[in-house]
């Protein structure tokens, strides 16, 4: 279907794409694999023509040909899905699908034609989506279907989906892939981008992996496995399974009383939610990304206005619920925030700049009389050891956060953070957008962590995450906790039916498009 | 490195700024090499063009410190003009209603009396968006006529002369005079009006730098104008620091008051500044809110000013509004620094 031969791509000095070759066999689901920065979407965007390669040819089922713009791609019949999607939240459906390909004369908009053509497509590949409904109607999982039908309805035979099931629960995603298994029957040609190896091997037929802009591998998912393909991706071997020794518990150092949140609307973002978190264990929250958790997580660092928070929060036997971050940094409270963009780093600071946020005002931080001037020498001390311990590269503590790749961005931050150091640890999905071999290095960080006495309270979309790493799991939905369960044996279909909310029960995997059956079962009119 | 690429910018934009410059003197029919003899060379003869151009520098200073502090904390301060007239006025005030203490207590007095009504003007549109979240720049602009009105007023109304056809007000007492330098340095006339403000606005800059780099305040102020979430995150108060930053910001502005009534005119004279505090932004904005910066914009710009009558005088054509072209224009290329950028990064 698809040919890229000897792509290759420069990004001022970096080489994203050095002579990248990959075969796409049509009727296949074809994944790509790699880290972040291994330039596996770099390849895919110079397919789709967003960007023109510096050299190398695409082969559209044999023939060679130039695409420099999206629409060139998407006359030879490619199509793609971006990780974020780009749908106008208040038109409907088929407004959206529209979008750039009118149908109709330029005068007159031929919407119902539309509507009925997408009708007869959504059909085909039983996505359910009904086409007069508006975007911001939609659950994630049936925009996702709506960015498909976007592809279809400009008649793809190639979809590109760049890391399409980031954004989805576990029954979304087998949802999700059932779709794509029907697309492959009807003759279409997947390329799926991603980092899970689990879905490559549930999904693929073949997996190219990429690793510093070259493809490094090349393999038909049935002889191989996710080892072979995380040291592939790595270049050295991982560790897929966290060990952990068990974990030895102590009393209680962080106790939540019905806690409650209220949004910014008056809603309730957190419902009376209590739990204690003991010192050496690791207590992990499973759930759906907002339903709750930043709030929690939030509200336990002080970072929510006391207005909004009733019910009350205990740290060592002490009332903190009305305690300033600052304070609750004090007294032993660390926090890897879940966004380390927005909440977690000063990006265009140093990384000594960095590695004192928060404790800024104190030694070793400053000097002097009155502690007014900053400590060039202990700010420097204490960046070289967060650098060293966390393995923060480049190790120069004079560069701008900016200038680090995710991981090791997370890994100051968690560097920081450890510092402290800390009694209570609040971790939010330590290990986003950060490669596989970073994530090892986390996992065993707050492991060794928690084996310090430390008590730590982990917020993670991963299910995969947070069931390896919690000694105890509970599973939030609509701000409630629903459940606790056993990590070491549950499994992702108990624990994902949990996340949304349980009542998919009755209806089997459908679960998270009943929750609006009146707008997934066709036109309204 | 950095510091090339810092300084390389700005200087690219000066160097486009008097290339366009050029070809409009040529437009109007005058020769470009002469003019810009003109324009820069009288800024260096010794004592009157040294002497003036320091002395038009000062004010330029301070606003453009005043904008860079209110800017690392990620706030517009388009306020300066106003914030500079209440604090010209204030400190003139003190000066006439305090004229009977010795000179070692007035003058220090009316020197903190002109940065306190500066802080409290620009205080005013901190606190209001700390507290109600409304926009700093509508309320500085805002405040600006306030400010020019009600300093007219009081001065026409309660502290002039009877009988003076100028809008000025009675002279302030002699002990709040600050010394011109020409009584420091020999061969500098005194009847140059650069005074020892000049050698505070050095000072200022010294200041500020240490502030923002070297004190955890400055890191708070800067931590909270780079990210705020982030900074709230490390426990700072956004809301403290903005009412700080824009209080800073406007104590400098203030500042001026004390070159101008203290050390030029000795007494307060209405509608004094020559957009010293929008022009502050220009400065602030080519000197990249860093003090260094700031102290070579605002020389720079003191050059023009200085040389602007000369151009008017002895050119055929061209007019001093040449200057205001060229400010516009460097304005302009510093604002369009992307372009240049990046070719300059790959």
């Amino acid at each position: 279907m698809i040919e890229l031969r000897g792509l290759t791509k420069r990004f001022g000095e970096v080489l994203a794409n050095d002579d990248v070759n990959i075969t796409v066999t049509p009727g296949t689901i074809h994944a790509i694999v790699g880290e972040n920065g291994a330039g596996k979407s770099t390849a895919m965007r110079i397919a789709y023509g967003f960007y023109t390669a510096d050299s190398g040819d695409i082969l559209v089922n044999g023939q060679p040909r130039v695409i420099r713009t999206p629409h060139d791609a998407i006359a030879l019949g490619i199509g793609m899905v971006h990780q974020h999607f780009m749908l106008v939240e208040p038109m409907t459906v088929t407004e959206n699908i529209v979008l750039g390909a009118e149908p109709g004369s330029a005068a007159s908009l031929d919407l119902r034609k539309a509507a009925a053509d997408i009708h007869t497509l959504s059909d085909e590949f039983k996505l359910a989506v009904d086409p007069n409904a508006t975007i911001d109607s939609l659950s994630v999982g049936q925009q996702q279907r709506v960015e498909l039908l976007k592809a279809l309805y400009r008649r793809a035979q190639l979809l590109i989906l760049d890391e399409p099931t980031a954004v989805l629960t576990p029954q979304e995603v087998e949802e999700f892939f059932a779709i794509l298994r029907r697309m492959r029957e009807q003759g279409k040609t997947i390329i799926i981008i991603t980092h899970k190896l689990s879905e490559v091997l549930a999904i693929s037929d073949n997996v190219t992996v990429m690793r510093d802009g070259r493809v490094v591998g090349d393999v038909k998912t049935r002889e191989t496995n996710a080892a072979e393909l995380a040291r592939l991706m790595v270049g050295r071997d991982v560790l897929l399974r966290l060990e952990k020794p068990e974990a030895r518990a102590g009393k209680s150092v962080l106790s939540i009383r019905d806690l409650s949140i209220a949004g910014r609307d008056g809603t309730r973002r957190l419902d009376k939610v209590s739990f204690d978190v003991r010192a050496g264990e690791i207590v992990g929250i499973a759930g759906v990304e907002g339903n709750g958790q930043t709030e929690l997580i939030e509200a336990l660092a002080g970072l929510t206005p006391g207005p909004s928070v009733s019910g009350s929060m205990t740290f060592e036997g002490r009332d903190i619920t009305r305690l300033s971050a600052r304070g609750r940094k004090e007294i032993g409270i660390a926090h890897v925030p879940e966004d380390r963009h927005r909440r977690g780093l000063l990006l265009d600071f140093s990384l000594s700049e960095n590695t004192i946020l928060g404790v800024h005002y104190r030694k070793p931080a400053v000097m002097g009389v009155g502690s007014v001037l900053l400590d060039q020498a202990g700010i420097q001390d204490r960046a070289e050891r967060v650098i060293r311990d966390f393995d923060v590269r480049p190790p120069n503590p004079a560069l701008p956060a900016r200038a680090l790749s995710g991981g090791n961005q997370q890994k100051l931050i968690i560097g920081r953070e450890f510092e402290l150091p800390p009694k209570l640890l609040l971790v939010s999905q330590p290990t986003r957008g950060v490669d596989i071999g970073a994530i090892e290095f986390i996992h065993r960080k707050i492991v060794a962590m928690r084996d310090g006495g430390c008590a730590v309270l982990l917020v993670s979309a991963e299910l995969e995450e947070v069931t390896a790493l919690s000694d105890r799991l509970f599973v939030i939905h609509d701000g409630t906790i629903v459940g606790e369960v056993d990590p070491r044996s549950a499994t992702s279909e108990e624990i994902g039916l949990m996340m949304t909310g349980g009542r998919g029960a009755a209806r089997g995997a459908g679960a998270p498009q009943a929750e609006r059956p009146e707008r997934v079962l066709g036109p309204r009119e | 490195m950095k510091l090339v690429r810092e300084l390389l910018f700005p200087l690219i934009a000066v160097v486009c700024a008097f290339f366009i410059g050029g070809i409009v003197v040529l437009l109007i029919g005058d020769s470009p090499l002469q003019t810009y003899r003109l324009l820069i060379g009288s800024a260096f003869s010794w004592p009157d063009g040294i002497g003036y151009t320091l002395f038009y520098a000062t004010p330029l200073i301070f606003t453009g410190l005043a904008v860079a502090v209110a800017f690392r904390c990620g706030l517009l301060n388009i306020g300066a003009e106003g914030q500079l007239y209440v604090a010209a006025f204030a400190t003139a005030y003190a000066g006439i209603e305090l004229a009977g203490l010795p000179a070692f207590v007035l003058l220090p007095l009316c020197c903190i009396v002109a940065v306190a009504a500066g802080a409290i003007w620009g205080g005013i549109p901190g606190w209001l968006k700390a507290r109600f979240g409304s926009h700093e720049v509508i309320n500085t602009i805002m405040l600006n006529f306030v400010a020019i009105a009600l300093v007219s007023y009081f001065t026409q109304y309660h502290y002039k002369i009877p009988g003076d056809p100028i809008l000025q007000t009675a002279p302030i007492g002699g002990g709040a005079h600050l010394a011109r330098l020409g009584r420091l340095i020999p061969g500098l006339p005194e009847r140059i009006p650069l005074n020892l403000s000049f050698i505070l606005a050095i000072i200022a800059c010294g200041l500020v730098y240490v502030f923002l780099w070297k004190t955890k305040w400055g890191y708070e102020l800067r931590a909270t104008g780079q990210n705020p979430s982030a900074a709230e995150y490390g426990g700072v108060s956004i809301r403290k620091q903005i009412m700080l930053a824009m209080a800073i910001s406007g104590g400098l502005a203030g500042m001026v008051g004390i070159n101008e009534v203290l050390g030029y005119r000795y007494r307060y004279y209405d509608g004094f500044s020559d957009n010293y505090g929008f022009t502050g932004i220009a400065v602030a904005l080519l000197g990249r809110n860093h003090p260094a910066g700031v102290f070579a914009a605002a020389l720079l710009f003191a050059v023009l000013q200085r040389g602007s009558l000369p151009v008017d005088a002895f050119t055929q054509h061209v007019s001093k509004d040449i200057v205001q072209i060229l400010q516009a224009l460097v304005i302009l290329f510093v604002a369009a620094e992307a372009m240049f950028r990046g070719p300059f990064q790959k």
